[in-house]
């Protein structure tokens, strides 16, 4: 089993993403996800710059999966999409089923991410036949879960597993964070920018809840599966998937496998592993 | 234009059925549809009446199996479509797709509907689902525009339905983990929403606290009209505020009374009336009124104009007692 870095959920400056990715590529992650999932009104980084990114980490020896919208509405959206598909280089991540079907009608294999609706091994063997070539576990699903789906026949196709990060809760096509601001979705400034991590959400009660950022609902916890990682592995998991959260992300993914390592990765923040634990996911067991 | 109306039980159905629906949807009674709540649903034997009861009055029934199969347990699943093609139900609401796979390959015949929790937004997914398993018609999940779901309607390969009226899920449907977050189920594994046995209401001074699973998602005055309790319609406070707000939604209703012109102008087929979950008098007063609606619709589309009394029946039954167009409306995005 290997880490992996997730596609980067928050909207930062353009030259904050170089940066970040610039030491992305000076690290041991071999596997990097790269694009905006959340909201085709971002445009600090272009298709272009995207693809220069892709291709200098692929030089720097890793492999690299261009990610996709989550939610596709707008025909351009759809436009865009099969724009990236048709990349001719890097394989996608593909998030909605319109992704699956752009990347299927090209003959071309995908990675299935994880707010594409898998739930069991019949539905994962099509995905499959259309050329999925690797699942990434949707968040509400568990240790249980997979084990069942797994462990029958070694499936021909790769498993990733979050690991740790914020969990991807929702998405809708209302943006929270415009809103919150006073904004309209429309003219909304690019102001998820002042957010790097989203908007924390607290309940009444002072308990942290969600994380709002732009159209997607995100946990407030992070969740860390970090003391599972040798459990994962006999399983079968593939990848350990680290959602970006901040610079220090890289050198959580770096250490996660380092031989000494026990328990959790340093982390200072309120965590979470329930839904591993076939609980409510922001509970921690253990 | 089909008025599809939802039936929680037999009572239901035929009070859909007798205030004008032209076809009802309902589930049988366990988690292979998403509102698996107790006193619910039907057993097959009582499917089998409802299905002879909606064909003699030359109506339409759809069943809804659109839960996602767990593993290791899908037989429950496969059953209930083996069920639904054996009852003669015109057509089966379905998101999984090892479901579709196994109704179409098992039942050609069998008309197939995508569900909502399918969540498929635009064309390249409907393509899919078309090509795949040859649906006959998609529910459009409530996240898109009056002129997403136009600009849809002219290029889709299948017939769109879309959500009229009733409870607001604001989020991309089947894609939700809300409840799940905070409750350990969702509409996806558990069969539903914010499962009632972890709602918990108390009472402290003039303040109503309400409880999921132990988190408070709200604090409201005990007189305040409140609808179900689901986290994004919660009162929260962010980093940097000190009041709290619906940050997401507040407890509202869909109501397209309004958008009627437009929905019919981009040929939806049909028009779905969300509410399994609700009482016979609910089902009763909303049919009613959208059979008025569409009726006067029909007879003289140039001039239909939405009544106020029409508003005012629905603004009863509805969440908080308030409606909106949701996504529909480029504002409420």
């Amino acid at each position: 089993m290997k880490a992996s870095l997730g596609p980067l959920l928050y909207c930062w400056p353009k030259e904050k993403v170089m940066e970040f990715y610039k030491s992305v590529a000076d690290s041991s992650i071999p596997l990097v996800y790269l694009g905006e999932t959340i909201c085709s009104r971002r445009r600090e980084l272009k298709f272009s710059d995207y693809m220069e990114l892709a291709n200098m980490l692929r030089e720097s020896g890793k492999e690299v999966v261009i990610s996709t919208l989550a939610l596709l509405e707008a025909p351009s959206e759809y436009t865009e999409l099969k724009k990236q598909v048709d990349n001719g280089e890097f394989i996608i991540e593909a998030n909605d089923m319109g992704a699956v079907q752009a990347a299927k009608e090209k003959g071309l294999p995908f990675v299935c991410g994880p707010t594409v609706n898998n739930y069991n091994l019949a539905s994962l063997k099509k995905l499959h036949s259309w050329g999925m070539q690797r699942f990434v576990m949707p968040v509400e699903l568990s240790k249980n879960w997979l084990n069942t789906v797994i462990s029958v026949e070694k499936p021909g196709f790769e498993v990733e597993v979050l690991g740790h990060g914020y969990l991807p809760l929702a998405l809708s096509a209302r943006c929270f964070t415009a809103r919150h601001q006073g904004l309209a979705k429309d003219k909304c400034q690019t102001i998820c920018i002042s957010n790097p991590k989203g908007l924390l959400a607290q309940t009444q009660e002072s308990q942290p809840l969600l994380r709002l950022n732009g159209i997607q609902t995100q946990s407030a916890a992070c969740i860390d599966l970090s003391p599972e990682i040798g459990e994962m592995a006999k399983m079968g998991v593939d990848y350990f998937r680290v959602s970006p959260s901040g610079m220090q992300c890289i050198e959580i993914a770096d250490q996660l496998f380092e031989a000494d390592r026990t328990g959790h990765i340093a982390t200072t923040e309120d965590h979470c592993n329930g839904y591993w634990y076939q609980e409510a996911g922001f509970n921690r067991v253990g | 234009m089909e008025l599809l109306c939802p039936a929680g039980n037999l009572a239901s159905l035929k009070t859909a059925l007798n205030a004008g629906a032209d076809a009802v949807y309902l589930g049988l009674k366990d988690d292979t549809n998403a509102r698996s709540f107790a006193g619910l649903n039907f057993t097959p034997k009582k499917l089998q009446e409802a299905v002879q009861f909606t064909k003699k009055q030359g109506k339409k029934i759809f069943l809804t199996i659109n839960t996602f199969p767990k593993p290791g347990e899908e037989k429950r699943w496969y059953e209930a479509v083996d069920i639904a093609a054996n009852t003669g139900i015109d057509a089966l609401i379905v998101a999984d797709l090892s479901l579709l796979d196994y109704a179409h390959s098992r039942y050609p015949h069998l008309s197939l509907h995508l569900s909502v929790q399918a969540s498929a937004t635009n064309l390249g997914a409907l393509q899919l689902y078309k090509e795949e398993f040859n649906i006959e018609r998609a529910v459009l999940p409530r996240v898109l525009s009056m002129k997403q779901v136009r600009d849809l309607a002219k290029v889709t390969p299948v017939d769109l339905e879309v959500f009229a009226f009733g409870s607001l899920c604001i989020m991309a449907e089947g894609r939700c983990h809300l409840s799940s977050y905070v409750t350990g189920q969702s509409p996806n594994t558990g069969g539903s929403c914010s499962p009632a046995k972890h709602v918990r209401w108390q009472e402290e001074g003039a303040d109503r606290l309400t409880r999921l699973n132990e988190v408070l998602i709200d604090k409201s005055g005990i007189d305040e009209q409140m609808g179900y309790p689901v986290v994004c319609k919660g009162r929260y406070i962010t980093e940097g505020d000190t009041a709290p707000s619906h940050l997401l939604e507040s407890p509202t209703s869909l109501n397209t009374l309004s958008l009627l012109p437009e929905l019919a102008k981009a040929n939806v087929v049909s028009l779905k009336i969300e509410g399994r979950q609700r009482s016979p008098a609910y089902v009763e007063q909303v049919t009613k009124v959208w059979r008025n609606a569409i009726d006067t619709y029909l007879r003289d589309p140039q001039n239909y104009q939405t009544q106020a009394e029409w508003d005012r029946a629905l603004s009863k039954v509805s969440e908080g007692q308030t409606t909106t167009l949701g996504a529909y409306e480029r504002t409420w995005q």
